[in-house]
């Protein structure tokens, strides 16, 4: 299943300076608490981690529990040391995997 | 000699109890974590330390219309520097079907303790957030929160 991420985070940043990421992704999150009509139990099906790397130094991590939202959305800090990429990666129930990349210069 | 003479009334109210009953039992959850579940589960994530109240604030709406996406942020004060950061931060519930929330891990990188995200939550209920420090120290803050629609449910009523 294709999800759509969408990760906000400034272009450019001060060397030094804590700036704002913010992250979506389209997801279910399907608790497996829930019946079908026909009494049958939905199984589960949500994201389970996600992981913020900085240069390929992992920099902020959740844990999700089927108590989160639907499309989870994430708002977390770092500081911009340099310039770079920033890496994204949700995982989750039934093989999901999403990475995205978004790109920051750092002056 | 006392015998067992059951009226019609007696029959009648008996009927009605065992039907009230039988109601209070779908109308129910499937299943539902208590506030000692919570505590279990708190226990079992941070082992046996003490957590103090204090530096952790737990921001969310104190009523909420629809359970189904709730947003709450949790700030700790901390220098976030080299040698004094959060570690992780977790959120916990009361009456979710499950006890945990969310566990964010973070470091000094992190620049700022603060995290956002959107929850479900199943009904009114209390929500504990507790701050994992760099020096092994556990501080957390509770929150009240009043759900008009709960989550999870729409499908049993």
């Amino acid at each position: 299943m294709a999800a759509r991420a969408l990760i906000n985070l400034p272009k450019t940043a001060k060397r030094g300076s804590v700036i704002e990421i913010k992250t979506l992704i389209s997801h279910v999150m399907e608790t497996g608490y829930r019946h079908s009509t026909e009494g049958q139990a939905i199984p589960r099906d949500i994201i389970t981690s996600f992981t913020a790397k900085y240069e390929g130094e992992e920099i902020f991590s959740t844990t999700f529990y089927p108590a989160i939202a639907a499309n989870p959305f994430v708002t977390f800090h770092t500081v911009a040391e340099k310039s770079g990429t920033l890496t994204f990666t949700w995982e989750g129930d039934n093989g999901f995997s999403v990475t995205e990349e978004a790109k920051i210069v750092v002056a | 000699m006392e015998r067992l003479i059951i009226t019609r009334r007696d029959a009648f109210i008996a009927g009605s109890l065992a039907v009230a009953g039988a109601a209070v039992i779908t109308c129910r959850p499937a299943a539902a974590s208590t506030p000692g579940q919570m505590e279990t589960a708190i226990r079992s994530l941070i082992g046996e330390a003490e957590v103090r109240k204090g530096k952790v604030t737990l921001d969310l709406p104190p009523l909420v219309e629809n359970g189904n996406t709730v947003p709450i942020t949790v700030s700790v004060d901390s220098p976030m520097t080299g040698t004094n950061y959060v570690k992780a931060i977790h959120v916990f519930n009361e009456k979710n079907p499950q006890p945990n929330v969310i566990s964010a891990q973070l470091g000094p990188r992190a620049g700022k303790a603060v995290v956002t995200t959107r929850v479900r939550l199943a009904g009114t209920q209390k929500l504990t957030a507790i701050a994992e420090m760099s020096d092994g120290s556990f501080w957390s803050d509770t929150q009240e929160v009043i759900v008009t629609l709960a989550a999870c449910l729409e499908d049993l009523i």
